[in-house]
């Protein structure tokens, strides 16, 4: 195939314990370390991988987020990537409105093959792949943990709710890659500095005639209910007595 | 709460049966809406007759076709688009297979959609879980809109099986459904437990148990409780069971009555699948393991020895 194009999006690093808001409106991003959405690394070093073993040209990175994605664009391009597109919005768009927009670069670039996380690990949505899938008409391939390509043809093992399921689809394709897709490579000084000169296109999304008024509203963000810790015990015949008394075991 | 506004349910199953996320879901769809309808795509009559029987629920629209006999996404978003246009709400499991179909279904009728509704504040607000339930966010959908969701199966209880809803046979609509996408097989593990996400009692190892034959144990003691097992990403990575099993953030989220961590030192990602648990109860060799922090019983012991103690007091 010619292109790869992998969507990624820029979050708060999957290390950092997040922080709520004193006023509820949302969680505390200043001064939190951000990245590339883990699920999305993984997307890009797929697409890396299919690159290198010769059976794709480009590979392609694309974001929608805030200026400040291009830091996440450039560790991506130091990963192996080929040049990287930002469609620069400050805020959160809803999924519908990513995939519209991811859409105009699709339509733009012509990709064989899309790779992105299955979701995000900020708002969790597990939409957008599927929505830009049906958008473009393509058949799409979720929570992948092996694909194989062959001439036109993917092969994608599918980790589902009732095991591995195996599906075969038509390129061009969208796949949502999963935790145990592969394991994506350190990025290495030298290829920190050769990226800097990598192609980065920023678009201005005003430009892409797709609507982005919300079509909702977050009205809170707050902690879950707290689990209130509980009591030690040492031995096994305390446990089932504990347990009956709370009427979880029978007599 | 009774209003016109209807809810469409789509149903999911797998070799031959309804799978109770489904139900779950009509149970959130009640709490919306006294106009609900399910539909069963597929390729087995067998299931309309069972499907009728779930409480709160009108009629049972049911599309019997070949066409369904694997639940594939591209094929089934642009069937339920056209039969859901009629409806206010159209509303999904929230396991893999909700997640894979519901969003193809609102990209087609151009509406944004929810992922993971836990709670039902009114008929445009909603509660949902994001960064893996470490937060939770309340989400209003404007006036006017038709709402597309996911709902999560741990945050609803089952609804009953009395009724006797009307079973309605839909023809398959005139439209195009594309053939870009074939299903190829799926390598299930034989259940001779109860499923991870009903069981009202799961046991699950973690790192700690050390190999997949010591899970023997674990597996001995579900059998004498009538338990599922699960396990920690740790011990799906290190081999020891295969992925299904997982209970967390990036496998299942699960809510039993009672669930079992042994061996398992309790990272986030493990916990945000267990949150929901009525009790908790941890057993570890490590009294520092972050498990305790969250367990409603906690026991400092080594896992080889205290199973088979628990096994003995439980005969």
């Amino acid at each position: 195939m010619e292109k790869i194009l992998v969507c990624i999006k820029r979050v708060i690093d999957y290390n950092v314990k997040i922080r709520i808001k004193p006023d509820e409106s949302g969680v505390i991003t200043d001064g939190v370390k951000m990245s590339i959405n883990p699920f999305d690394e993984i997307a890009i070093e797929e697409a890396l991988r299919i690159k290198e073993s010769g059976n794709a040209n480009e590979v392609i990175l694309v974001s929608i987020g805030p200026d400040d994605s291009q830091q996440q664009l450039r560790t991506g391009l130091a990963m192996g990537a080929d040049r990287a597109i930002l469609i620069e919005h400050p805020t959160q768009l809803e999924s519908i409105q990513v995939a519209k927009l991811l859409y105009q670069i699709v339509d733009q670039e012509n990709p064989d093959l899309i790779l992105m996380g299955k979701q995000a690990i900020d708002d969790d949505s597990n939409q957008t792949g599927q929505m830009l899938a049906q958008i473009c008409s393509y058949p799409q391939a979720t929570f992948a943990s092996k694909i194989t390509v062959t001439d036109n043809i993917l092969e994608v093992v599918r980790e589902v709710d009732q095991g591995l399921e195996i599906l075969e689809v038509d390129l061009p394709a969208i796949v949502t890659v999963d935790l145990r897709l592969n394991e994506p490579r350190y990025v290495k000084l030298p290829d920190i500095m050769k990226a800097k000169k990598k192609p980065l296109e920023i678009i201005d999304p005003s430009l892409l005639d797709v609507s982005l008024e919300p079509t909702g509203k977050v009205l809170n963000v707050s902690a879950p209910p707290p689990r209130q810790s509980g009591v030690m015990l040492n031995e096994a015949s305390e446990l089932v007595a504990a347990l009956k008394e709370k009427g979880l075991l029978n007599d | 709460m009774t209003s016109d506004q209807k809810v469409l349910v789509v149903a999911e199953h797998f070799q031959g049966e309804i799978i109770s996320s489904t139900s779950k879901t009509i149970n959130c769809a009640s709490q919306i809406s006294s106009q609900v309808d399910l539909l069963i795509l597929s390729n087995d009559p067998s299931l309309n007759v069972e499907a009728s029987k779930y409480d709160g629920i009108n009629q049972v629209l049911v599309i019997n076709d070949d066409l369904f006999e694997h639940s594939v996404a591209s094929v089934m978003a642009p069937v339920i688009a056209d039969i859901a246009s009629p409806y206010d709400y159209i509303l999904a499991p929230s396991t893999t297979f909700g997640k894979d179909l519901t969003p193809r279904v609102s990209a087609l009728l151009n509406v944004s959609q929810i992922t993971d509704i836990m709670e039902v504040i009114d008929k445009r607000t909603f509660k949902r879980p994001i960064y893996a339930g470490n937060a939770i966010e309340t989400i209003e959908v404007n006036e006017g809109q038709k709402i597309i969701a996911t709902v999560r199966p741990a945050s609803f209880k089952d609804v009953g099986s009395s009724n006797s809803a009307s079973i309605t046979d839909m023809d398959l609509p005139s439209i195009d459904i594309p053939t870009h996408t074939r299903f190829k097989g799926i390598e299930s593990e034989i259940k001779e437990r109860p499923d991870l996400q009903v069981a009202s009692i799961v046991i699950s190892g973690g790192r700690g148990v050390g190999s997949a034959e010591n899970f023997d144990i674990l597996y001995q003691l579900a059998d004498k409780l009538g338990a599922s097992v699960g396990a920690s990403r740790a011990a799906v990575d290190a081999g020891y069971v295969p992925n299904d099993m997982q209970v967390g953030q990036t496998g299942k989220i699960i809510a039993p009555d009672l669930y079992f961590a042994f061996g398992i030192s309790g990272a986030i990602q493990h916990i945000a699948g267990i949150k929901d648990a009525g009790t908790i109860v941890a057993v570890n060799k490590d009294p520092d393991a972050p498990i305790f922090e969250i367990a409603d019983i906690g026991i400092v012991a080594d896992l080889f020895e205290f199973i088979p103690d628990l096994l003995s007091k439980l005969d």
